[in-house]
Protein backbone atom coordinates (compact mmCIF):
# COMPACT_ATOMS: atom_id res chain seq x y z
CA UNK A 1 0.00 0.00 0.00
CA UNK A 2 1.35 3.49 -0.69
CA UNK A 3 1.66 6.24 2.07
CA UNK A 4 1.03 9.10 -0.41
CA UNK A 5 -2.41 10.46 0.88
CA UNK A 6 -3.48 10.98 -2.57
CA UNK A 7 -2.09 7.64 -4.01
CA UNK A 8 -3.87 6.21 -0.98
CA UNK A 9 -7.26 7.54 -1.95
CA UNK A 10 -7.12 6.35 -5.30
CA UNK A 11 -6.67 3.00 -4.75
CA UNK A 12 -9.29 3.02 -1.90
CA UNK A 13 -11.02 3.90 -4.87
CA UNK A 14 -10.11 1.66 -7.50
CA UNK A 15 -10.72 -1.10 -4.78
CA UNK A 16 -14.64 -0.56 -4.50
CA UNK A 17 -15.29 -0.56 -8.34
CA UNK A 18 -14.55 -4.06 -9.38
CA UNK A 19 -15.30 -3.62 -12.96
CA UNK A 20 -12.35 -0.27 -13.19
CA UNK A 21 -10.10 -2.48 -11.15
CA UNK A 22 -10.51 -5.26 -13.98
CA UNK A 23 -10.16 -2.81 -16.59
CA UNK A 24 -6.85 -0.81 -15.68
CA UNK A 25 -5.83 -4.71 -14.71
CA UNK A 26 -5.90 -6.02 -18.15
CA UNK A 27 -4.56 -2.43 -19.53
CA UNK A 28 -1.66 -2.84 -17.07
CA UNK A 29 -0.42 -6.45 -17.38
CA UNK A 30 1.06 -6.03 -20.91
CA UNK A 31 2.78 -2.65 -20.08
CA UNK A 32 4.36 -4.58 -16.97
CA UNK A 33 5.12 -7.44 -18.46
CA UNK A 34 7.08 -5.44 -20.99
CA UNK A 35 8.76 -3.67 -18.81
CA UNK A 36 9.48 -6.29 -16.06
CA UNK A 37 10.23 -9.46 -18.16
CA UNK A 38 13.35 -8.42 -19.77
CA UNK A 39 14.52 -6.61 -17.30
CA UNK A 40 14.24 -9.05 -14.00
CA UNK A 41 12.52 -11.86 -15.94
CA UNK A 42 9.50 -11.44 -13.97
CA UNK A 43 6.61 -14.11 -13.48
CA UNK A 44 4.11 -12.03 -12.93
CA UNK A 45 2.80 -13.15 -9.32
CA UNK A 46 1.15 -10.41 -8.97
CA UNK A 47 2.64 -9.48 -5.37
CA UNK A 48 6.17 -7.58 -6.27
CA UNK A 49 9.25 -8.07 -3.90
CA UNK A 50 11.87 -6.84 -6.08
CA UNK A 51 12.19 -3.90 -3.89
CA UNK A 52 13.13 -5.84 -0.64
CA UNK A 53 15.15 -8.42 -2.37
CA UNK A 54 17.83 -6.48 -4.50
CA UNK A 55 15.71 -5.68 -7.90
CA UNK A 56 16.36 -9.76 -8.18
CA UNK A 57 12.93 -11.46 -8.81
CA UNK A 58 12.62 -14.69 -6.40
CA UNK A 59 10.42 -16.24 -8.40
CA UNK A 60 13.15 -17.54 -10.88
CA UNK A 61 14.44 -19.54 -8.08
CA UNK A 62 13.34 -23.28 -8.74
CA UNK A 63 12.32 -24.06 -5.13
CA UNK A 64 10.00 -20.10 -5.40
CA UNK A 65 11.59 -19.39 -1.77
CA UNK A 66 10.50 -16.27 -0.85
CA UNK A 67 12.80 -15.83 2.12
CA UNK A 68 15.88 -17.60 0.47
CA UNK A 69 18.94 -18.81 -0.31
CA UNK A 70 18.02 -22.40 0.96
CA UNK A 71 20.86 -24.74 2.13
CA UNK A 72 21.43 -26.80 -1.10
CA UNK A 73 23.60 -23.48 -3.06
CA UNK A 74 26.91 -24.82 -4.32
CA UNK A 75 30.30 -24.11 -3.37
CA UNK A 76 30.97 -21.76 -6.60
CA UNK A 77 27.12 -20.07 -5.52
CA UNK A 78 25.69 -22.15 -7.96
CA UNK A 79 22.00 -23.44 -7.70
CA UNK A 80 21.65 -26.85 -6.90
CA UNK A 81 19.04 -27.29 -9.47
CA UNK A 82 20.44 -25.70 -11.82
CA UNK A 83 24.55 -26.16 -11.57
CA UNK A 84 24.79 -23.58 -14.57
CA UNK A 85 23.19 -20.90 -12.70
CA UNK A 86 24.42 -18.21 -10.35
CA UNK A 87 21.54 -18.71 -7.21
CA UNK A 88 19.06 -16.29 -7.52
CA UNK A 89 19.18 -15.62 -4.09
CA UNK A 90 23.18 -15.24 -3.89
CA UNK A 91 22.62 -12.60 -6.47
CA UNK A 92 19.74 -11.00 -4.57
CA UNK A 93 21.34 -10.69 -1.44
CA UNK A 94 24.58 -9.29 -3.27
CA UNK A 95 22.72 -6.90 -5.33
CA UNK A 96 21.08 -5.44 -1.66
CA UNK A 97 23.66 -4.74 0.06
CA UNK A 98 24.54 -2.68 -2.75
CA UNK A 99 21.39 -0.25 -2.59
CA UNK A 100 20.32 2.34 0.07
CA UNK A 101 17.84 0.26 1.98
CA UNK A 102 20.01 -2.86 2.85
CA UNK A 103 18.21 -3.81 5.55
CA UNK A 104 15.01 -4.96 3.67
CA UNK A 105 16.31 -8.24 2.63
CA UNK A 106 15.86 -9.31 6.71
CA UNK A 107 12.21 -8.59 5.88
CA UNK A 108 9.75 -12.07 6.65
CA UNK A 109 8.01 -11.99 3.33
CA UNK A 110 4.97 -13.37 3.46
CA UNK A 111 3.45 -16.97 1.13
CA UNK A 112 2.88 -15.83 -2.46
CA UNK A 113 -0.77 -15.68 -2.79
CA UNK A 114 -1.52 -17.60 -5.84
CA UNK A 115 -4.99 -15.98 -6.36
CA UNK A 116 -4.10 -13.31 -8.13
CA UNK A 117 -0.87 -14.53 -10.14
CA UNK A 118 -1.21 -12.84 -13.67
CA UNK A 119 -2.53 -9.58 -12.10
CA UNK A 120 -0.72 -6.30 -12.51
CA UNK A 121 1.10 -5.86 -9.18
CA UNK A 122 1.75 -2.41 -9.74
CA UNK A 123 -1.95 -2.14 -9.31
CA UNK A 124 -2.35 -4.57 -6.47
CA UNK A 125 0.37 -1.87 -4.85
CA UNK A 126 -2.49 0.50 -4.92
CA UNK A 127 -5.00 -1.20 -3.79
CA UNK A 128 -3.08 -3.66 -1.52
CA UNK A 129 -4.40 -6.39 -2.51
CA UNK A 130 -1.03 -7.74 -2.27
CA UNK A 131 -1.14 -7.28 1.27
CA UNK A 132 -4.00 -9.15 1.81
CA UNK A 133 -2.36 -12.00 3.71
CA UNK A 134 -3.38 -15.12 5.38
CA UNK A 135 -5.12 -15.21 9.22
CA UNK A 136 -1.59 -16.36 10.86
CA UNK A 137 0.91 -14.91 8.78
CA UNK A 138 0.89 -11.00 8.94
CA UNK A 139 2.67 -8.81 6.07
CA UNK A 140 6.45 -7.80 5.59
CA UNK A 141 8.03 -7.22 9.05
CA UNK A 142 11.88 -7.22 9.57
CA UNK A 143 13.13 -10.62 11.09
CA UNK A 144 15.91 -8.35 13.24
CA UNK A 145 12.90 -6.33 14.50
CA UNK A 146 10.92 -9.07 15.93
CA UNK A 147 13.95 -10.22 17.56
CA UNK A 148 14.47 -7.02 18.94
CA UNK A 149 11.18 -5.96 20.35
CA UNK A 150 10.63 -9.86 21.11
CA UNK A 151 7.44 -9.46 19.75
CA UNK A 152 5.44 -13.00 19.04
CA UNK B 1 -5.74 -43.77 29.18
CA UNK B 2 -7.93 -43.74 26.41
CA UNK B 3 -8.07 -42.01 23.54
CA UNK B 4 -10.74 -39.62 24.40
CA UNK B 5 -9.27 -38.57 27.98
CA UNK B 6 -5.74 -38.23 26.04
CA UNK B 7 -7.28 -35.92 24.10
CA UNK B 8 -9.61 -33.45 26.80
CA UNK B 9 -6.06 -33.74 28.89
CA UNK B 10 -4.15 -31.82 25.60
CA UNK B 11 -6.57 -29.82 25.27
CA UNK B 12 -6.74 -28.61 28.80
CA UNK B 13 -2.77 -28.41 28.69
CA UNK B 14 -2.79 -26.12 25.63
CA UNK B 15 -5.60 -23.88 26.71
CA UNK B 16 -3.02 -23.18 29.50
CA UNK B 17 -0.33 -22.94 27.25
CA UNK B 18 1.40 -19.94 26.71
CA UNK B 19 4.84 -19.11 24.31
CA UNK B 20 6.98 -21.16 26.66
CA UNK B 21 8.60 -24.07 25.54
CA UNK B 22 8.88 -25.38 28.81
CA UNK B 23 5.24 -26.20 28.98
CA UNK B 24 5.86 -28.37 25.72
CA UNK B 25 5.42 -32.16 26.61
CA UNK B 26 7.68 -33.32 24.43
CA UNK B 27 11.29 -34.91 25.71
CA UNK B 28 13.54 -33.51 23.28
CA UNK B 29 11.95 -29.84 24.67
CA UNK B 30 12.40 -30.82 28.17
CA UNK B 31 16.27 -32.13 28.00
CA UNK B 32 16.98 -28.73 26.29
CA UNK B 33 15.31 -26.42 28.52
CA UNK B 34 16.58 -28.61 31.77
CA UNK B 35 19.89 -27.41 29.69
CA UNK B 36 21.40 -30.81 29.06
CA UNK B 37 23.22 -31.71 26.17
CA UNK B 38 20.49 -33.28 23.67
CA UNK B 39 21.66 -35.85 20.79
CA UNK B 40 19.26 -36.80 18.06
CA UNK B 41 20.09 -39.43 15.41
CA UNK B 42 18.57 -39.67 12.00
CA UNK B 43 16.85 -42.65 10.52
CA UNK B 44 15.23 -42.11 6.55
CA UNK B 45 12.50 -44.91 6.06
CA UNK B 46 12.44 -48.07 4.11
CA UNK B 47 12.05 -47.88 0.22
CA UNK B 48 9.10 -50.31 0.15
CA UNK B 49 6.80 -51.37 3.44
CA UNK B 50 9.25 -53.37 5.63
CA UNK B 51 9.45 -52.74 9.05
CA UNK B 52 12.29 -55.09 10.42
CA UNK B 53 14.99 -52.62 9.60
CA UNK B 54 13.47 -49.48 10.94
CA UNK B 55 12.74 -51.08 14.45
CA UNK B 56 15.69 -52.80 14.25
CA UNK B 57 17.65 -49.30 13.89
CA UNK B 58 15.20 -47.72 16.59
CA UNK B 59 16.42 -50.36 18.85
CA UNK B 60 19.87 -49.94 18.58
CA UNK B 61 19.45 -46.36 19.02
CA UNK B 62 16.72 -46.10 21.75
CA UNK B 63 19.30 -45.87 24.95
CA UNK B 64 21.48 -43.60 23.08
CA UNK B 65 19.96 -40.71 21.72
CA UNK B 66 16.92 -38.31 22.78
CA UNK B 67 15.00 -38.21 19.85
CA UNK B 68 14.89 -39.74 16.16
CA UNK B 69 14.77 -37.91 12.80
CA UNK B 70 12.74 -39.25 10.39
CA UNK B 71 13.39 -37.74 6.64
CA UNK B 72 10.49 -37.13 4.23
CA UNK B 73 11.31 -38.60 1.16
CA UNK B 74 15.08 -37.43 1.45
CA UNK B 75 16.95 -36.63 -2.00
CA UNK B 76 13.76 -36.45 -3.82
CA UNK B 77 13.04 -40.44 -3.58
CA UNK B 78 10.02 -42.22 -2.44
CA UNK B 79 10.24 -43.67 0.87
CA UNK B 80 7.68 -43.94 3.23
CA UNK B 81 5.93 -41.17 4.63
CA UNK B 82 8.02 -39.59 7.57
CA UNK B 83 4.73 -39.59 9.96
CA UNK B 84 3.92 -43.23 9.81
CA UNK B 85 7.41 -43.58 10.60
CA UNK B 86 7.41 -41.37 13.57
CA UNK B 87 4.10 -43.03 14.97
CA UNK B 88 5.82 -45.89 14.80
CA UNK B 89 8.55 -45.17 16.24
CA UNK B 90 6.65 -43.51 19.66
CA UNK B 91 4.93 -46.91 19.78
CA UNK B 92 8.67 -48.52 20.38
CA UNK B 93 9.35 -45.82 22.78
CA UNK B 94 11.26 -43.68 21.48
CA UNK B 95 10.39 -39.85 20.37
CA UNK B 96 10.51 -38.73 17.14
CA UNK B 97 10.99 -35.61 15.04
CA UNK B 98 8.99 -35.61 11.95
CA UNK B 99 10.73 -33.87 8.93
CA UNK B 100 8.37 -31.86 6.49
CA UNK B 101 9.18 -30.62 3.37
CA UNK B 102 8.04 -27.98 1.30
CA UNK B 103 8.33 -29.79 -2.16
CA UNK B 104 5.38 -32.62 -1.99
CA UNK B 105 2.33 -30.58 -0.53
CA UNK B 106 0.88 -27.07 -0.59
CA UNK B 107 -0.54 -25.51 2.05
CA UNK B 108 -3.80 -27.62 2.23
CA UNK B 109 -1.76 -31.12 2.73
CA UNK B 110 1.20 -29.61 5.26
CA UNK B 111 -1.79 -28.61 7.51
CA UNK B 112 -3.50 -31.54 6.88
CA UNK B 113 -0.52 -33.92 7.54
CA UNK B 114 0.41 -31.95 10.81
CA UNK B 115 -3.05 -32.28 12.50
CA UNK B 116 -2.35 -35.84 11.75
CA UNK B 117 0.69 -35.61 13.36
CA UNK B 118 -0.63 -34.03 16.32
CA UNK B 119 -2.95 -36.72 16.39
CA UNK B 120 -0.49 -39.05 16.12
CA UNK B 121 1.05 -38.38 19.42
CA UNK B 122 4.06 -36.73 17.27
CA UNK B 123 5.75 -33.54 19.07
CA UNK B 124 8.66 -32.55 17.47
CA UNK B 125 8.78 -30.86 14.02
CA UNK B 126 11.23 -30.18 11.84
CA UNK B 127 10.32 -27.60 9.19
CA UNK B 128 12.56 -27.90 5.58
CA UNK B 129 12.22 -27.07 2.02
CA UNK B 130 13.49 -30.04 0.55
CA UNK B 131 15.63 -31.00 -1.89
CA UNK B 132 14.57 -30.30 -5.50
CA UNK B 133 12.95 -32.91 -7.25
CA UNK B 134 15.11 -32.65 -10.52
CA UNK B 135 17.96 -34.65 -8.81
CA UNK B 136 15.20 -37.51 -6.87
CA UNK B 137 14.22 -40.85 -7.84
CA UNK B 138 11.20 -39.02 -10.05
CA UNK B 139 12.62 -36.10 -11.96
CA UNK B 140 9.27 -35.66 -14.16
CA UNK B 141 7.54 -34.33 -11.18
CA UNK B 142 6.36 -31.21 -10.41
CA UNK B 143 7.99 -29.83 -7.24
CA UNK B 144 5.35 -28.31 -5.35
CA UNK B 145 7.27 -25.62 -3.88
CA UNK B 146 3.88 -23.42 -2.37
CA UNK B 147 5.31 -22.36 0.28
CA UNK B 148 8.87 -22.09 1.41
CA UNK B 149 10.85 -23.32 4.71
CA UNK B 150 10.16 -20.24 6.40
CA UNK B 151 6.57 -20.18 6.04
CA UNK B 152 6.22 -23.50 6.91
CA UNK B 153 7.65 -22.63 10.25
CA UNK B 154 4.91 -19.62 10.29
CA UNK B 155 2.38 -21.87 10.11
CA UNK B 156 3.23 -24.68 12.51
CA UNK B 157 3.66 -21.98 15.18
CA UNK B 158 1.10 -20.40 14.41
CA UNK B 159 -0.98 -23.64 14.61
CA UNK B 160 0.79 -24.18 17.76
CA UNK B 161 0.29 -20.85 19.79
CA UNK B 162 -2.58 -19.67 18.28
CA UNK B 163 -4.38 -22.68 17.36
CA UNK B 164 -5.35 -21.38 14.10
CA UNK B 165 -4.93 -22.80 10.43
CA UNK B 166 -3.05 -20.43 7.81
CA UNK B 167 -6.45 -19.16 6.74
CA UNK B 168 -7.52 -17.49 9.94
CA UNK B 169 -9.72 -20.67 11.15
CA UNK B 170 -9.60 -21.82 14.34
CA UNK B 171 -8.95 -25.28 15.17
CA UNK B 172 -9.12 -27.02 19.26
CA UNK B 173 -7.69 -28.42 20.59
CA UNK B 174 -4.70 -26.76 19.16
CA UNK B 175 -1.78 -29.32 18.51
CA UNK B 176 1.50 -28.77 19.94
CA UNK B 177 4.58 -28.63 18.21
CA UNK B 178 8.18 -28.16 19.50
CA UNK B 179 9.34 -26.90 15.79
CA UNK B 180 12.82 -26.76 14.64
CA UNK B 181 14.51 -25.53 11.45
CA UNK B 182 17.59 -26.23 9.89
CA UNK B 183 20.30 -24.47 9.33
CA UNK B 184 22.89 -24.78 6.75
CA UNK B 185 26.50 -22.13 7.62
CA UNK B 186 28.43 -24.08 4.94
CA UNK B 187 27.33 -23.06 1.77
CA UNK B 188 27.48 -19.31 0.06
CA UNK B 189 26.10 -16.32 1.06
CA UNK B 190 28.33 -17.30 3.90
CA UNK B 191 27.90 -13.37 5.68
CA UNK B 192 24.29 -14.15 5.62
CA UNK B 193 23.66 -17.28 7.16
CA UNK B 194 23.63 -16.03 10.46
CA UNK B 195 20.51 -13.74 9.46
CA UNK B 196 18.83 -16.38 7.62
CA UNK B 197 18.96 -18.40 11.16
CA UNK B 198 17.55 -15.14 12.80
CA UNK B 199 14.73 -15.30 9.97
CA UNK B 200 13.92 -18.67 10.95
CA UNK B 201 13.92 -17.93 15.20
CA UNK B 202 11.69 -15.08 14.01
CA UNK B 203 9.28 -17.09 12.50
CA UNK B 204 8.91 -19.18 15.29
CA UNK B 205 11.48 -22.00 15.00
CA UNK B 206 12.59 -23.10 18.69
CA UNK B 207 15.35 -25.25 17.86
CA UNK B 208 17.72 -25.32 14.97
CA UNK B 209 19.58 -28.84 13.42
CA UNK B 210 22.50 -27.69 11.27
CA UNK B 211 24.00 -29.12 8.08
CA UNK B 212 26.72 -31.96 8.75
CA UNK B 213 29.84 -30.16 10.42
CA UNK B 214 33.13 -30.76 8.52
CA UNK B 215 34.55 -27.39 8.50
CA UNK B 216 35.08 -26.44 12.42
CA UNK B 217 36.61 -23.37 11.18
CA UNK B 218 33.86 -22.04 9.26
CA UNK B 219 31.14 -22.89 11.95
CA UNK B 220 33.08 -21.11 14.42
CA UNK B 221 32.98 -18.26 12.76
CA UNK B 222 29.07 -18.33 12.20
CA UNK B 223 28.64 -19.50 15.42
CA UNK B 224 30.37 -15.98 16.39
CA UNK B 225 28.14 -14.02 14.40
CA UNK B 226 24.67 -16.32 15.94
CA UNK B 227 25.79 -15.30 19.45
CA UNK B 228 26.97 -12.19 18.28
CA UNK B 229 23.05 -11.64 17.36
CA UNK B 230 21.76 -13.21 20.37
CA UNK B 231 20.16 -15.96 18.53
CA UNK B 232 21.87 -18.86 20.86
CA UNK B 233 19.43 -17.58 23.59
CA UNK B 234 16.72 -17.93 21.82
CA UNK B 235 17.12 -21.14 19.57
CA UNK B 236 18.67 -24.57 21.25
CA UNK B 237 21.10 -25.39 18.61
CA UNK B 238 22.06 -28.84 17.68
CA UNK B 239 25.30 -28.97 15.78
CA UNK B 240 24.80 -31.73 13.01
CA UNK B 241 27.96 -34.16 12.91
CA UNK B 242 28.28 -37.83 10.97
CA UNK B 243 30.76 -40.13 10.81
CA UNK B 244 32.38 -40.99 6.88
CA UNK B 245 32.57 -44.31 6.43
CA UNK B 246 34.91 -44.34 3.23
CA UNK B 247 37.64 -42.41 1.31
CA UNK B 248 35.24 -42.43 -1.57
CA UNK B 249 32.22 -40.98 0.23
CA UNK B 250 34.59 -37.89 1.31
CA UNK B 251 35.80 -37.17 -2.09
CA UNK B 252 31.70 -37.67 -3.18
CA UNK B 253 30.48 -35.31 -0.17
CA UNK B 254 33.46 -32.37 -0.81
CA UNK B 255 32.49 -32.25 -4.55
CA UNK B 256 29.14 -33.51 -5.96
CA UNK B 257 27.16 -32.61 -2.88
CA UNK B 258 25.50 -29.50 -3.05
CA UNK B 259 25.46 -27.18 0.46
CA UNK B 260 28.27 -29.53 1.94
CA UNK B 261 31.67 -28.63 2.68
CA UNK B 262 34.37 -30.96 3.76
CA UNK B 263 37.79 -29.57 4.59
CA UNK B 264 40.17 -30.81 2.25
CA UNK B 265 42.40 -31.57 5.31
CA UNK B 266 39.82 -34.49 6.07
CA UNK B 267 39.51 -35.78 2.37
CA UNK B 268 43.32 -36.66 2.53
CA UNK B 269 43.13 -37.81 6.02
CA UNK B 270 40.75 -40.36 4.73
CA UNK B 271 42.73 -40.67 1.55
CA UNK B 272 45.84 -41.75 3.30
CA UNK B 273 44.29 -44.54 5.18
CA UNK B 274 44.28 -47.83 4.20
CA UNK B 275 40.79 -49.28 2.93
CA UNK B 276 40.27 -51.65 5.75
CA UNK B 277 40.34 -48.81 8.58
CA UNK B 278 38.88 -46.35 6.22
CA UNK B 279 35.46 -46.93 8.51
CA UNK B 280 37.56 -46.72 11.50
CA UNK B 281 39.08 -43.15 10.70
CA UNK B 282 35.67 -42.39 10.20
CA UNK B 283 34.53 -42.53 13.40
CA UNK B 284 37.61 -41.11 15.02
CA UNK B 285 37.32 -37.36 12.80
CA UNK B 286 33.84 -37.89 13.84
CA UNK B 287 34.42 -37.75 17.60
CA UNK B 288 37.12 -35.02 16.84
CA UNK B 289 34.61 -32.76 15.85
CA UNK B 290 32.31 -33.98 18.80
CA UNK B 291 34.51 -32.51 20.90
CA UNK B 292 35.30 -29.02 19.18
CA UNK B 293 32.18 -28.54 18.62
CA UNK B 294 31.18 -29.18 22.20
CA UNK B 295 33.87 -26.39 22.98
CA UNK B 296 31.63 -23.88 21.27
CA UNK B 297 29.83 -21.35 23.21
CA UNK B 298 26.01 -21.79 22.75
CA UNK B 299 25.66 -25.65 21.37
CA UNK B 300 23.04 -27.35 23.03
CA UNK B 301 23.37 -30.77 21.00
CA UNK B 302 24.19 -33.09 18.33
CA UNK B 303 22.37 -34.21 15.75
CA UNK B 304 24.37 -37.02 14.11
CA UNK B 305 23.40 -38.04 10.87
CA UNK B 306 25.33 -41.83 10.01
CA UNK B 307 23.82 -42.00 6.83
CA UNK B 308 22.95 -45.91 5.77
CA UNK B 309 25.48 -46.47 9.44
CA UNK B 310 23.38 -46.46 12.05
CA UNK B 311 25.74 -48.72 13.96
CA UNK B 312 28.29 -46.41 14.23
CA UNK B 313 26.05 -44.00 16.21
CA UNK B 314 25.92 -45.96 19.65
CA UNK B 315 29.70 -46.09 19.14
CA UNK B 316 30.22 -42.92 18.54
CA UNK B 317 28.35 -41.63 21.49
CA UNK B 318 30.25 -43.70 23.58
CA UNK B 319 33.21 -42.78 22.79
CA UNK B 320 32.61 -39.29 22.63
CA UNK B 321 31.77 -40.10 26.39
CA UNK B 322 27.84 -38.98 25.89
CA UNK B 323 26.73 -42.54 27.13
CA UNK B 324 25.40 -43.10 29.58
CA UNK B 325 22.76 -40.70 29.19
Amino acid sequence: MPEHPFLKQLGDFIKVRHRLERVIDLALRPIEIMVKKPIFGCHMCGQCVLHSTGMICPMNCPKNIRNGPCGGVRADSHCEVYPERLCVWVKAYRQSQRLFWPLEIHDLRPPVDWSIQGSSSWLNYLTGRDQVVSGCTSGHISALQILNNDVE
Amino acid sequence: MDAHQDISLRYKFSTMMSNNITHNPSRLSRVLSEGKFAIAAEISPPQGIDLEAIEHEANLLKDFVDVLNVTDNQAASVRMASIPVCAILAKLGIEPVAQMTCRDRNRLAIQADLLGAAALGIKNLLCLSGDHGRWGDHPQANSVYDIDSNHLLWIANAMTNTGCLDNGREISPRPEFFIGAAANPFAPPFEYRPYRLAKKVAAGAKFVQTQLIYNIKRFREYMTVVRDLGLDEKVYILAGVGPIKSARQASFMSTRLAGMEVHPEIVSRMEKTPRAAQAEEGIKICCELIEQVREIPGIAGLHIMAVRWAESVPEIIKRAGLFPR
